[in-house]
């Protein structure tokens, strides 16, 4: 069984994806959904555990050696990144069911859970996997129950945009289609670690670089680094509130996970920063978002959208982190990628429990919700401090690995842009901390909080905002292991 | 002649082009996915013709043929996955087209646009 755990990781929740489409009841296929999503947060701990006990684990499927086989190989970096996408899953499912029903008819509501399941096994898949077509198969399971998930909203343009972020999303796939298919032509080979000692062999070859490039735009779109961004604002907009609160705390970052993985990993630092100079590229993008994509969240009068935006600019924080190519710089994009996941997970969640009581997220809308709802907003006003950055947050772990990582190199104008970039998420957490709290509601508006089956699971993502701010050891003792990991420097 | 030995990839470019080219340009939903399907076609024929070889046969192994050269079979078997899931793709994206017609009554991009902004 335990020596099995790293397919059953994927696999269980494959199958009961499937299971939970035929009991048809809503909520069977909600309880369905719950095992699977526990099942995978059990499974990536005991993963996470025994990786940082025993080192690398390298599990061959149908014990087929590899290269030949599929291999799933687990080290620091993407045990920390199932922990995360699972970890959310756990939280989101209980909060889903009170949402969901609202939010979507009752006829589809199983349909509903399997394409969720699906959306998490694919996410998982892609982070445990060592194959790289393996990890087109996966990303595309995950993407097809994105889209239909996105289009199951209650808005009629959740359709248009999941229809964009279908069209971009598998322009993004296929050129990380080709990319593989590029390297495999000149290797032979499609398993990661095989992958990483032939690529230097032929890396003068012209195809080698042409791959490197459709492997780059290809997951620079499925990030939405600034400026493929396009598909997201809307997707996180208009599709269900436990959806974006899913999707937006785990699958940016797995894209970010495949980033890391094929630039250092498998092309390797020195061919993919010192040879292609990716770094000169990702640099400025990111620092484009930052500042570009906080001032248009500023402008937004409808909130999920606001956060949408401000996600685009706290990606550029994660790539900020990349390239800037150290220990430091790596681990607190990856330390960020963790710490986003949960500040956006409870921010959109605290926007779930509004959209549940009021039926809309537009700032006009919540005038006065501070008073009417307070728990729901103490959550957001937690949220959005952790988003600034403020002390004793998990925002503010991420922010001072990242400045103290740009000083390092003597980037002092990066450092000033990522302050710059919190100042700018002052404003428009303001924006709605002012609606709530200090504009008075409407006449004759009998608005409720929310029940408690909404309110724990925001508020225990909001309480590990504050835990892992105060006590990150633990990730941040994962995340520069895994950094580590990725530039080949001995602990 | 080494222009004419890349033929596969010539065609593979300029599929690809018309393919990105349509989903660009049009407007219409149905038309833009024609264009997707476009594309992710030249990338099933990208695959083929990387495994490849001239007078290479199908991977079957039979007595007494030792010496008979093989087409590599791994790309065609990976492009069967790509199918699938572009199969999958274009059915997900037509029932999103027909369920924004629904919505909307058209589908043609300007025209959503317009009434969503009317809104």
């Amino acid at each position: 069984m335990s020596e099995n755990l790293p397919v059953l990781q994927v696999v269980v929740p494959l199958l009961l994806a499937p299971i939970a489409a035929l009991v048809r009841r809503p909520l069977l296929s909600w309880l369905v959904a719950m095992a699977a999503a526990i099942w995978a947060f059990g499974a990536s701990l005991g993963l996470l555990s025994r990786v940082l006990a025993e080192g690398t684990i390298s599990y061959h499927l149908g014990a087929w050696a590899p290269p030949w086989g599929i291999e799933y190989r687990v080290d620091a970096l993407n045990a920390f990144v199932l922990v995360i996408v699972s970890a959310i899953a756990a939280v989101v499912m209980p909060y889903a069911k009170s949402s969901v029903e609202r939010e979507v008819a009752s006829d589809r509501v199983s349909l509903f859970y399997t394409a969720l399941i699906l959306c998490m096994t694919g996410l998982l898949g892609i982070a445990i996997t060592g194959d790289v077509f393996n990890v087109f198969v996966f990303l595309e399971i995950s993407s097809l129950s994105a889209y239909a998930l996105i289009a199951l909203g209650p808005d009629r343009r959740a359709l248009t945009s999941s229809y964009q972020y279908l069209i971009m999303g598998s322009v993004g796939a296929t050129f990380i289609v080709i990319g593989i298919g590029l390297m495999y032509s000149m290797t032979g080979t499609l398993n990661m670690a095989d992958l990483a000692q032939r690529l230097p062999l032929v890396a003068g070859t012209r195809t080698i670089p042409v791959a490197f490039a459709f492997l780059a735009v290809g997951i620079s779109l499925k990030l939405a680094l600034f400026p493929l961004h396009l598909w997201l604002p809307n997707a996180y907009a208009y599709a269900p509130s436990a959806v974006t609160a899913f999707i937006a705390s785990t699958a940016t970052k797995v894209a970010v996970y495949l980033l890391l993985r094929f630039f250092f990993t498998i092309f390797g630092p020195a061919f993919s920063f010192d040879v292609m100079q990716l770094d000169r590229i990702l640099m400025p993008l990111a620092l484009v978002a930052i500042v570009t994509m906080s001032i248009s969240a500023i402008y937004q009068v409808n909130v999920k959208r606001l956060l949408a935006y401000s996600s685009v600019a706290q990606i550029g924080y994660m790539v900020l982190g990349i390239s800037l190519v150290s220990v430091f710089g790596l681990a607190a994009g990856i330390l960020h990628l963790f710490n986003h996941a949960l500040i956006k997970g409870s921010l959109f969640m605290a926007m779930g429990c509004v959209m549940y009581s009021v039926g809309s997220v537009r700032l006009d809308d919540m005038a006065g919700l501070g008073k009417s709802m307070p728990f729901t907003m103490a959550a957001f006003v937690l949220g959005g401090l952790s988003l600034i950055g403020v002390p004793l947050t998990v925002g503010f772990i991420s922010k001072w690995y990242l400045v103290q990582a740009a000083l390092e190199q003597g980037l002092w104008p990066v450092a000033v842009l990522v302050l710059m970039g919190s100042l700018l998420a002052v404003v428009y957490v303001w924006k709605v901390v002012e609606v709530a709290y200090f504009r008075t509601p409407p006449e004759g508006r009998t608005v409720g909080e929310a029940p408690l089956s909404l309110l724990i699971p925001t508020w225990v993502l909001v309480l590990a905002n504050l835990y892992f701010g105060i006590d990150a050891k633990l990730t941040a003792g994962v995340a520069i292991e895994a950094a580590r990991m990725l530039l080949g420097v001995a602990s | 002649m080494r222009l004419l030995g890349y033929f596969n990839y010539w065609i593979v470019v300029v599929l690809m082009m018309v393919g990105f080219y349509t989903m660009i340009s049009r407007g219409n939903l149905v038309k833009k996915l024609v264009g997707l399907s476009v594309f992710q076609t030249s990338v099933m024929i990208l695959y083929i013709s990387l495994g490849k070889i001239f007078g290479g046969t199908a991977p079957i192994l039979l007595e007494g043929q030792e010496h008979v050269i093989y087409t590599n079979p791994i790309p065609s078997v990976l492009i069967l996955t790509a199918i699938v899931v572009g199969v999958a793709t274009l059915a997900v994206g037509l029932a999103l087209v027909v369920r924004i017609n629904e919505a909307y009554g058209t589908i043609e991009e300007d025209e959503i646009h317009q009434q969503d902004d009317v809104m």
